[in-house]
């Protein structure tokens, strides 16, 4: 992975996962993140980094809300965006994946942005493009989505500082989550001592303890004395069916409600990668809480791709 | 019936030959030493010294080589009919000699599916126009494959099948199942299924486990193949019917044959070479290569695989030869085709696994020629009465044979393998062992140059 993602200079060539990234490049893509996070308060919020360049946001899965996070990155950079929502386009004419990426490559991509709905598509891109054309993995499948790992962790040391003295809960759809397997990562190799992820077991896959986390199932001891909480998003079409019976059993067990969370640490921190579903995995009174830093976790994401982005040009 | 004589197209046919001083490996008898081996009208005539007058046409020089009966595989897709774009009749049988193997069983899942006699005789027919190994189509179970009606067993058993299966079908109806393995047994035939329950991993592309989780792969759990073993069981129990399990690819279905079979219900297994070896680390990062069906499971998993070998268990390796069109394994790993290319890596896998685990080659080549062969009943329709025939190489025995370097170095890449499937983890890897000639019913249906064991073929022969 190391090989795919760092080059031999150490440079960023690719982001598609922060399974094996060090602990040193995250920290430095954190840092850098800090640097862009004034330009979103300035009267004219762009910096010419970017100028000249192609970001092509692919979305092979629909996702307004992070196409935008990345757009609005890239605009601040003074890159030319191209949008293309490929669900709707050359995928339903059969054309293949990797004939879509030469296509796009020979338009003078600088910066691939890609969702996809299976887990590896970013991998499969990035060993295809030539050198030069740098991916970033907006999400694939349930394997990673880099970015929100790292937005979450220049969320946590905004907060928290040292991440070698946290106890972090990452709570609910563990199994099909993106979010929680490239928090985990990171996390671990951040150095964080205690991982704990909670959910009932037809939403935790087998050999999660193989990632480095304790695994719960009851909420309250779950969270008992935690630094962080980050709820997962629970999507609509799994409230029902043979993983959960009903979004109101769900949100009773594991919705976090401030009599739940008060099993936390006074200070704890309440995340969510959003969009929320208020009232199944979290109830509003936390969500809009003084112990929320959802919507700061929005702003830090801005800065943080922004950061990806001018590493990757740099490269 | 099959004849012993293959003929082949033009030029004159040598139906005499002699192979010198090669080590006779003979699963058949247990005969392990060097010697020679003479070759007449299609079947062995002697062993050792040449019998007084025998005048060979052809004398190969066996020495350095090990000359054993050639390979039986039980599982070899050859695509045809239906999928010629993925590989074809004739591709895959010129592979499976370079690969030593001179039997094959196919299953039934061509298109159209092999549930009519007309179809079977159609590939027989082919098969013997193209005189190169010999074929042994499995019928389908039950019409189309698609588990509610059962197929002509008896007409389809005088077509030529040797047994009937479901593929990678599972039967979800268990009362059908049920109904075909009584009436499979009302005729003594066998039924073979590969165990996994059609439910418990449905939309899992690996197996279940750390690796599954940590990629982001939806999971094929260990349950779908012992849940599936245990309604066999108890159906083979209640009918009597023979079977036989495909693909086993975990510790405790293994282990649920082995109880089974100290039980005494007829039934026998196998395993998929690949499976000896690799293990759902290898996946990497999402490399669509290692996607099979089963899927490569937990290294725990492969030890008892090893295990269940060496106590014999499980009683035969077969290629699980599945050629798929290059573009289908060019996509994100859970969209990618299961399936590897095997004909030719079945021989040295199987080398490789024996080495590892310092098993006899006797014992190593018994998995891979005699134990297939009578699992499949192969060779008993040889002789009128069946069972105690000759075979291996045995005089009077059909001369199917493999003469192989056990140590031959070679490189598995687009130009060393003669089938159209070029997709397997080993691609640009090197591997012990190749089989330099094969004979098949007593005539030379391939040969390499001694010299080049990375060669697909020899020198100047034509490339098919």
């Amino acid at each position: 992975m190391q090989h795919l993602q760092v080059g031999e200079d150490g440079k960023l060539r690719h982001l598609l996962t922060l399974e094996g990234l060090s602990r040193d490049m995250i920290h430095r893509i954190l840092d850098n993140a800090a640097s862009f996070l004034n330009v979103s308060d300035r009267d004219v919020k762009k910096v010419p980094l970017l100028r000249g360049r192609s970001v092509f946001n692919l979305f092979f899965e629909n996702s307004t809300r992070t196409r935008t996070t990345f757009e609005i990155a890239a605009a601040r950079l003074s890159a030319d965006i191209v949008n293309l929502n490929i669900t709707t386009s050359s995928a339903s004419k059969g054309e293949s994946l990797l004939d879509t990426i030469d296509n796009l490559a020979a338009m003078a991509a600088d910066i691939f942005v890609v969702r996809h709905g299976q887990s590896g598509a970013s991998h499969l891109i990035a060993n295809h493009v030539q050198d030069g054309l740098h991916v970033i993995n907006a999400g694939d499948g349930r394997h990673a989505h880099p970015t929100q790992g790292l937005l979450d962790m220049y969320t946590i040391r905004h907060y928290k500082g040292d991440f070698t003295r946290l106890r972090v809960a990452i709570v609910g759809d563990v199994l099909h989550s993106r979010v929680a397997r490239s928090d985990i990562h990171a996390l671990t190799t951040l150095g964080v001592p205690e991982v704990r992820v909670v959910g009932p077991l037809t939403l935790l896959p087998g050999g999660l303890e193989q990632m480095g986390v304790s695994v719960y199932t009851d909420m309250k001891k779950g969270l008992k004395d935690v630094d962080v909480v980050i709820m997962l998003r629970l999507q609509n079409e799994r409230m029902r069916g043979a993983l959960l019976p009903s979004p109101q059993e769900y949100f009773k067990t594991y919705g976090l409600t401030a009599e739940k969370l008060s099993a936390a640490r006074p200070d704890a921190i309440v995340m969510h990668p959003g969009p929320m579903n208020r009232g199944i995995e979290i109830d509003s009174a936390v969500a809009d809480g003084p112990q929320s830093v959802i919507l700061k976790q929005v702003t830090f994401g801005i800065a943080v791709r922004m950061a990806v982005m001018s590493m990757l040009a740099a490269a | 019936m099959r004849t012993a004589t293959a003929t082949s197209g033009a030029g004159p046919a040598i139906t005499r030959l002699s192979i010198t001083g090669a080590r006779l490996i003979d699963p058949y008898s247990g005969l392990d030493r060097l010697g020679d081996l003479h070759v007449a009208d299609g079947r062995v005539l002697a062993q050792g010294a040449a019998p007084a007058g025998f005048q060979p046409q052809r004398r190969i020089d066996g020495s350095g080589m090990i000359l054993a009966p050639g390979l039986v595989d039980l599982a070899a897709r050859l695509r045809e009919p239906g999928f010629e774009y993925k590989a074809t009749l004739e591709s895959e049988m010129h592979a499976a000699v370079a690969g030593g193997v001179t039997s094959l069983v196919c299953p039934p899942d061509t298109d159209p599916i092999l549930d009519e006699p007309g179809l079977i005789e159609m590939l027989k027919h082919r098969a013997r126009s193209l005189a190169l190994t010999q074929l042994y189509p499995l019928g389908a179970l039950t019409v189309r494959l698609a588990g509610e009606d059962l197929t002509e067993m008896a007409e389809l058993s005088e077509a030529g099948c040797v047994g009937f299966s479901q593929a990678a079908v599972p039967i979800v109806d268990t009362q059908v199942l049920l109904r075909a393995m009584q009436y499979a047994a009302t005729y003594g035939f066998s039924v073979w299924l590969q165990p996994q329950d059609p439910f418990i991993g449905r939309g899992g592309v690996a197996h279940s486990g750390a690796v599954a989780t940590r990629l982001g792969l939806a999971g094929i759990p260990v349950l779908a193949e012992t849940v599936a073993l245990h309604t066999i069981f108890e159906l083979v129990q209640s009918t009597g019917c023979r079977v036989h399990l495909c693909r086993l690819s975990s510790g405790a279905g293994i282990e649920l044959l082995r109880r089974a079979k100290a039980a005494g219900l007829p039934v026998t297994g196998d395993v998929a070479v690949h499976h000896l070896h690799l293990i759902d680390v290898d996946i990497g990062y999402f490399d669509s290569r290692c996607r099979v069906d089963p899927p490569f499971r937990s290294q725990r998993d492969r030890e008892a695989i090893r295990n269940g070998l060496r106590d014999g268990t499980i009683d035969a390796i077969c290629s699980d030869h599945t050629p798929v069109a290059e573009d289908a394994k060019v996509l994100p790993f859970g969209e990618a085709e299961p399936g590897t290319t095997g004909l030719e890596l079945l021989l040295p896998l199987t080398l490789k696994w024996a080495q590892e685990e310092k098993i006899g080659l006797v014992q190593m080549l018994d998995l891979v020629t005699r134990a297939p062969a009578r699992i499949a009943g192969i060779g008993a329709e040889q002789g009128s009465a069946g069972g105690d025939q000759p075979g291996g190489l045995q005089p009077g025995a059909v001369a199917d044979l493999c003469l192989f370097d056990p140590a031959a170095p070679w490189v598995v890449d687009d130009h060393s393998l003669l089938s159209q499937g070029k997709d397997t983890p080993y691609q640009g890897r090197e591997l012990e062992g190749r089989a330099m000639l094969t004979v098949v019913g007593g005539r030379v249906a391939f040969e390499r140059d001694r010299g080049n064991p990375s060669a697909a073929i020899k020198q100047g022969a034509a490339r098919p």
